[in-house]
């Protein structure tokens, strides 16, 4: 084999590898990503049952509703419009009625979102981020009142 | 007064660092000794001042000092001695800290053992290493200071986010940034490199135990904190493919590539471009990696705080080293020598596809983290790249690498014969085969990937034990004479065999972690019994406890299987009253390599709970893989052959394992 021949067949293993890692990113990329929806993005986009998205917004305080074998029901708002939302099983230790969430699954043909998966965040200190955004969309989200928190030393404790 | 001093000795730090960044390079270009001996001593002193500097924001937090605005934020007087210690990095400016004084204690190390190094070689290196220094200590001096004081000061701290209250902050986030900050001292020899317009493979022999070094505490680092996420969070899972995971993993895959492409450009002088710019590639990935969880773009459970200058200051950061280093390796590139030649099918050519895979995965990796910011900066559309995007592309890619991975050692350099090798791997295949059928057989309708990676893994297992076999020629001849030839393998070697054997083996962890677990979950009342896989879990009921800084309420499970009690499992959700946050600490019951993981869910006011009840057969292997690996790396590191080249205290060399 020449050494330009040796280029050749490097060059060519590396453009196949690389050609083939494109060919499943693209494939993956439109089978497997998931879109953030607001309550609102999905009332007006009019998202098509069964689509797998993600729903995020603040947990309607009072909506929560245990049923039986580990069965949740709860809103989910963004201040505007409201999602119904149905989950079977533990919900996370920072999930709170007036907090943050993120849930993902698709809506039935009811209009009730069925979760398979409820986020909330991790810390307190902070709303996903995604949620925020979206708030801050409709005009809900105090962006003033947050800087002030920031701002302000921490509270004394006696 | 200690935390002035603290801050003073940063800014002190940052004083050397900008000497060290500027008099050496020039003193290399001038070919004065005299500038470029500054850099030794100048990185000693750095070191200090940093560490200086990080003993007191340590004492702070120790003595629980809380007119520091960080340690208000972030500590809280009853939490626990090591927990306040810890708290030091539980934050993003502590954490910044963590990584400069890392960063600090290289470029020391760089300047205390490498003596031998060429004088011109050993000031670009350390002038490299003072750019980044200048860069991080200019960003925590401006953008984050540690320091700050209150001027009234209240007389208790906010507390450590619960989460992080765990022994697994004061393991993983050291040993992952001595990962990341390793993989600059290959970056800056790459840079020294084009600046020079000179490599051969003694600079590859000097980059090696680096990379190597770097290499072996990110895959430790990267395994505590999956085995950190795995007991704490309560969810069961090890890997999440979450962004700040992903950023730990692009450097980690590019610095396997680069160890690889390494002993290429050592032992033939082939290479050479490709390996400088992996060593590049993966400092820049690490700096990637510290933008995505310092400049607060995702949310995770790594990230501190968002605070936009910051994030702006840490791209400019980015953007300066990254797209500087790519200019320079674009512009000197070609000035250095081409190496030598070699038959496609030869040892070379198996660590070129090596190479191959490990970037394309990385690159994989890459695209499904930066997506979804890239599409909502142009489109505005939110989306979430989650497992599944992952599953279809790097494990696909991983699968024909997984498969090359025996051949490799087995090969010779310059001319392989595939043939021979194939042979000398039948044995391997042909068990793997079996055992690949024989799962196949015994789960029946079970998922069809499982047995197909329990081959695979066994095929990497046995294909590593059959390099050492034909070595040693352990088979064919006497015992003894096998022996001996065992001892006088390279360590190298060893090393090489025991790092693949360790993926196999985390392999195995993950097929039987994701296709043979079993999961329950249930509401139950005391006296109820779950069951899973012949486990009889009985609810004795649950009492309150009383910790150092909160409460817990522990719930008693007995644990039998069949007429046998085997154990007792305490899950518990602890109660953080400085937050108001709970957690929950899940129960591990060890079966072998398999656990039975027990976490709860709601409380309720009736005295039901809700449990999560898995049966992950396998799962510890995932962990006694990586540390494997890590072992075979570490194995590698103590060979003779890195070490050998100039007369020096072995006693040293032995604990610092320095570039020569």
């Amino acid at each position: 084999m020449t050494r330009r021949q040796r280029r050749l067949l490097l060059l060519g293993a590396g453009l196949g590898v690389l050609g083939l890692a494109a060919a499943l990113v693209l494939s993956a990329l439109k089978d497997s990503i998931v879109f953030f929806n607001s309550p609102s993005d999905i009332v007006e986009k009019r998202v098509t049952p069964g689509t797998r998205i993600r729903l995020g917004g603040l947990v309607a305080p009072g909506s929560l509703e245990r049923g039986s074998e580990l069965a949740v029901r709860f809103q989910v708002t963004d201040g505007n419009r409201a999602i119904s939302v149905a989950y079977r099983g533990i919900l996370p230790d920072l999930f709170r009625e007036g907090q943050g969430v993120i849930a993902e699954g698709a809506l039935d043909t009811a209009g009730v979102f069925k979760a398979d998966n409820v986020l909330a965040k991790h810390d307190e200190k902070y709303m996903p981020r995604e949620v925020a955004d979206a708030l801050k969309k409709q005009g809900y989200w105090k962006d003033d009142a947050q800087k002030r928190d920031a701002a302000r030393p921490p509270r004394q404790v006696p | 007064m200690i935390a002035e001093a603290g801050h003073y000795a940063l800014v002190l730090a940052l004083g050397l660092a900008v000497v060290q960044a500027l008099v050496p390079m020039l003193g290399a270009r001038w070919r004065d000794p005299a500038m470029m001996a500054v850099a030794g001593p100048a990185a000693l002193a750095q070191f200090g001042f940093v560490a200086l500097a990080f003993a007191a924001l340590a004492t702070s937090y120790v003595m629980s000092d809380f007119s520091v605005a960080n340690v208000v934020e972030n500590s809280h007087s009853a939490m626990p001695l090591i927990y306040r210690f810890t708290s030091v990095w539980g934050n993003h400016e502590g954490s910044m800290l963590l990584w400069i004084f890392i960063l600090a204690l290289f470029g020391a190390l760089v300047a205390a053992f490498g003596r031998n190094l060429p004088a011109t070689l050993k000031a670009n290196v350390l002038a490299v290493q003072a750019w980044i220094a200048t860069a991080f200590l200019l960003f925590i001096l401006l953008a984050s200071n540690p320091f700050l004081r209150l001027a009234d000061a209240p007389f208790e701290g906010r507390d450590l986010n619960p989460i992080l209250q765990d022994l697994g902050l004061a393991i993983h986030p050291p040993i992952l940034y001595v990962g990341y900050v390793g993989c600059s001292i290959s970056f800056s020899f790459a840079i020294a490199a084009l600046l020079e317009g000179r490599i051969d493979a003694a600079w590859a022999r000097w980059v090696r135990p680096w990379t190597l070094a770097a290499w072996i505490f990110l895959t430790l680092g990267i395994s505590m904190g999956s085995y950190w996420a795995y007991y704490e969070l309560g969810w069961g899972g090890w890997w999440f493919w979450d962004p700040v995971e992903n950023a730990s993993l692009m450097p980690w895959l590019s610095a396997t590539a680069l160890l690889h492409s390494a002993v290429v450009m050592e032992k033939r002088d082939a290479l050479k471009v490709w390996t400088i710019l992996l060593a590049i590639l993966s400092f820049s990935l690490s700096l990637l990696g510290t933008f995505l969880v310092r400049s607060g773009v995702l949310t995770s459970v790594h990230t501190f705080a968002s605070d936009p200058t910051r994030g702006v200051f840490i791209l400019a950061i980015l953007v300066f080293f990254v797209g500087g280093s790519l200019a320079l390796f674009a512009w000197r590139a070609p000035v250095l020598k081409q190496g030598g030649l070699f038959a496609p099918i030869s040892r070379e050519g198996a660590l070129v596809y090596n190479n191959l895979f490990l970037t394309s995965a990385c690159a994989t990796v890459f695209v499904g983290t930066l997506y979804p910011l890239a599409l909502e900066a142009l489109t505005g559309d939110k989306i979430s790249v989650g497992a599944p995007f992952f599953n279809a592309t790097f494990g696909p890619l991983l699968v024909p690498l997984l498969l090359a991975m025996p051949f490799g050692p087995l090969l010779a350099w310059k001319r392989g014969d595939l043939l021979a090798v194939a042979q000398r791997l039948s044995g391997a295949a042909a068990i793997a085969v079996a055992a690949l059928v024989a799962a196949f057989a015994y789960q029946g309708a079970g998922p069809v990937l499982a047995p197909i990676g329990l081959g695979l893994g066994l095929f990497v297992i046995l294909g590593a034990l059959t390099d050492l076999a034909e070595r040693t020629q352990v088979l064919r001849v006497r015992f003894k004479v096998a022996l001996a030839r065992a001892l006088g393998l390279p360590r190298a070697t060893w090393g090489t065999a025991l790092a693949h054997l360790g993926v196999g083996v985390a392999l195995l962890g993950i097929v039987g972690e994701t296709q043979w677990s079993a999961e329950r979950i249930a509401s139950i009342k005391p006296g109820d019994v779950v069951s899973l896989r012949g486990y009889d879990l009985t609810f004795e009921g649950s009492v309150p406890r009383a910790g150092p800084n909160y409460r817990e309420l522990v719930a008693r499970f007995t644990v039998r299987r069949g007429a046998e009690t085997i154990a007792v499992l305490e899950p518990a959700k602890r109660t953080f009253a400085a937050r108001n946050m709970t957690t929950t600490e899940a129960a591990l019951l060890t079966r072998g390599v398999g656990q039975i993981y027990l976490s709860l869910g709601d409380v309720n006011s009736d005295g039901s709970v809700a449990v999560r009840l898995y049966d992950k057969p396998l799962v510890l292997l995932i962990w006694i893989g990586t540390l494997v690996m890590a072992a075979g790396g570490a194995l590698s590191l103590s060979d003779r052959r890195l070490r050998v080249g100039a007369p020096k205290p072995a006693r040293d060399r032995a604990a610092m394992q320095p570039a020569e």
